[in-house]
């Protein structure tokens, strides 16, 4: 029943998978890992991002990557607004934060679901382009061009941002203001104008990762439930706000889901993330390459 | 404090009484179904707040709870066709199970962490049961009433009694905790645990109580559900409407004394019935996020704090 071509096929797909859910997490990767704002509604944002490309895909034809880039620089200024209210709210008045921030988040993603649900109804969506739909065939195996595209986007947008953190000037100082935000204080630096600019960064990737999300499969105004458990699972795995380590996890966790998907059907599938997430966080809150001991 | 005391078992009395009468005197149905609903989310807020508000722990799984209530009850009926109340002891005691491995959860992690392995705890379970064919797998499962027992005229209005009584307990728990050794001391943890922890506060085993207690009422509150819709499927039973629902009743409220609760589910809970009969049910979750984020940014302590507020002002004004 469980032959080797099964297994060689769901890891293949698993890793395309998993380059895919690395995108969608990289963002969370960076401002709840390096920035450490319980961003619960990151998931939320990236569906919104990927009806937004469903809208202008639908009704101007944009292909579905265009769109996703047109909406980013817009992504980056509602990042850069949403972190302003966090900080003024929450982050500046201190000590319940905690409480407080998460509640705003969780409430912040029910608003746009619903916000959704108003304006686009229940059902699932998805987009029209050339490559949607189609299938490479490599002798038995078949590989939906979808999947391929994504992954090709997603390994660029990965190799990029592990570049713009770690080769510019401001990628440093978004590490640095993870690792000590009072040193930089002390420099001279503004700590709170980096990171509103990282959070930005963060919802940007979230335009074109929407676009992704919508052309690996079709959406509905719900999905970001599922969402919470693969990104914040990647996330927490990876240690936090490590960019290669997001990258490996996210490819453990798609492959895990090939594998239970191939073997005990669909309906399992949305406990993967969420139980291999608890076992994480029991076993090894400081995931695979964790900053913190 | 001894007034106040008295007082408070007085009304819990009349509040009983009047329900009772309620049962005997009102004929139509429907208010009785609106009732039950906020009755229901009365006892979750209050539960809800004992973990959250004292211990400041979030947790996103009263969804969980209550759907394991809901299928505890489920699965008791359909084996041995067991009686209510046998369901809803039943419900508390999976609920105090299920809190006791929360409370084991809260030594490795805090605040976001928490928060998110609740809702993992939420999916993980919600997908086990959508598997589990007995109790009707994703589809779903039909429940037949059993006929109803003396004094009652109806089913829907002994629920409706049963959860009334379920918050008069939820509420007589919480009110304890709060004035009683285990409150403070939850007060001091949510502070900082880690002092808290040296200065000799049994940290760990008064979250685990804290969750134990919270995680019961919850499922009690779930479990007369079953019997109410005559119908139980996974994805409504462990919506995380639920949890939102409760967190945003409870922090509305204000978790700063037991009474903050009840007021947020009394005042958001009518609400939604509103809403949801009037306009629709999407608008009615709309509604309800917004005035979460509103209270979480603009009055952190919710309505108590508002009245606090106001009160101290008038005093000082007086002086």
């Amino acid at each position: 029943m469980f032959s080797f071509e099964l297994l060689l096929d769901a890891v293949v797909i698993g890793v395309l998978l998993g380059c895919f859910y690395a995108a969608v997490s990289l963002g969370l990767s960076i401002s709840f890992g390096l920035l450490d704002v319980p961003h619960v509604a990151h998931p939320a944002f990236l569906v919104l991002a990927a009806y937004a490309v469903f809208f202008l895909n639908e009704h101007y034809g944009i292909d579905p990557l265009v769109a996703g880039l047109l909406i980013t620089p817009l992504f980056f200024l509602f990042g850069l607004l949403a972190y302003r209210l966090y900080y003024e709210t929450f982050e500046k008045r201190g000590s319940d934060a905690g409480v407080r921030g998460i509640a705003f988040f969780f409430g912040i993603a029910f608003i746009i679901e619903v916000l959704i649900i108003l304006q686009f109804g229940v059902d699932q969506r998805s987009v029209t382009a050339t490559y949607v739909g189609k299938a490479w065939r490599i002798g038995d195996m078949r590989i939906p061009f979808r999947l391929i595209v994504a992954f090709m986007v997603a390994a660029a947008l990965t190799i990029l941002l592990t570049l713009y953190l770690s080769r510019t000037f401001m990628g440093r100082a978004i590490r640095a203001v993870a690792q000590d935000q009072e040193a930089l204080r002390l420099m001279g630096a503004d700590p709170i104008r980096i990171k509103q600019w990282a959070f930005g960064i963060a919802t940007a990737v979230l335009g074109i990762t929407g676009a992704l999300l919508i052309i690996v499969a079709p959406v509905e105004p719900t999905l970001d439930r599922t969402y919470i458990g693969r990104t914040f699972c990647v996330v927490v795995m990876a240690g936090l706000g490590s960019m290669s380590g997001t990258l490996v996890a996210a490819i453990i966790l798609g492959i895990a889901e090939t594998i239970v998907l191939t073997l005990f059907g669909a309906s399992w599938a949305p406990a993967i993330s969420f139980a291999m997430l608890l076992g994480v966080l029991a076993v090894r809150p400081q995931g695979l390459f964790g900053r913190r001991s | 404090m001894k007034r106040n005391g008295v007082f408070f078992w007085v009304g819990a009395a009349v509040f009983l009484i009047a329900i009772a009468l309620m049962t005997k005197l009102i004929t139509n149905e429907y208010p009785f179904f609106a009732g039950y609903v906020i009755l229901q989310f009365i006892v979750l807020a209050v539960a809800w707040s004992i973990l959250g508000g004292h211990a400041g722990y979030v947790n996103f799984g009263t969804s969980a709870f209550f759907g394991m209530g809901v299928y505890t009850a489920v699965f008791l009926f359909k084996v041995a066709g067991a009686p209510l109340l046998v369901q809803i002891a039943a419900a508390a005691a999976v609920g105090a199970l299920m809190g006791f491995a929360l409370g084991l959860l809260t030594l490795r992690m805090q605040g976001i962490f928490f928060s998110i392995a609740t809702i993992a705890l939420t999916i993980v379970i919600e997908t086990s049961i959508t598997n589990w064919r007995y109790v009707g797998g994703a589809a779903g499962i039909q429940l037949q009433r059993p006929p109803v027992t003396w004094p009652f005229s109806g089913y829907v209005q002994m629920l409706f009694f049963v959860q009334a009584v379920l918050v008069v307990l939820a509420v007589v728990v919480s009110r304890y905790i709060q004035n009683s050794w285990i409150g403070r001391g939850l007060q001091a943890l949510r502070d900082d645990e880690l002092a808290a922890e040296c200065t000799g506060v049994p940290t760990l085993r008064l979250k685990v109580l804290a969750c134990v207690v919270s995680g019961a009422l919850m499922c009690a509150a779930g479990a007369p559900a079953a019997m109410y819709l005559q119908y139980a499927d996974p994805s409504s039973a462990f919506n995380l409407n639920y949890s939102v629902s409760t967190l945003a009743m409870s922090l509305i409220g204000g978790t700063a004394h037991w009474a903050g609760p009840i007021v947020g589910a009394i005042l958001l809970g009518t609400t939604q019935q509103l809403l949801t009969v009037t306009i629709s049910s999407e608008v009615n979750v709309l509604v309800l996020g917004v005035m979460l984020v509103l209270f979480v940014v603009a009055a952190p302590e919710g309505l108590i704090g508002l009245l606090r507020r106001v009160r101290d002002k008038r005093r000082e004004g007086k002086q």
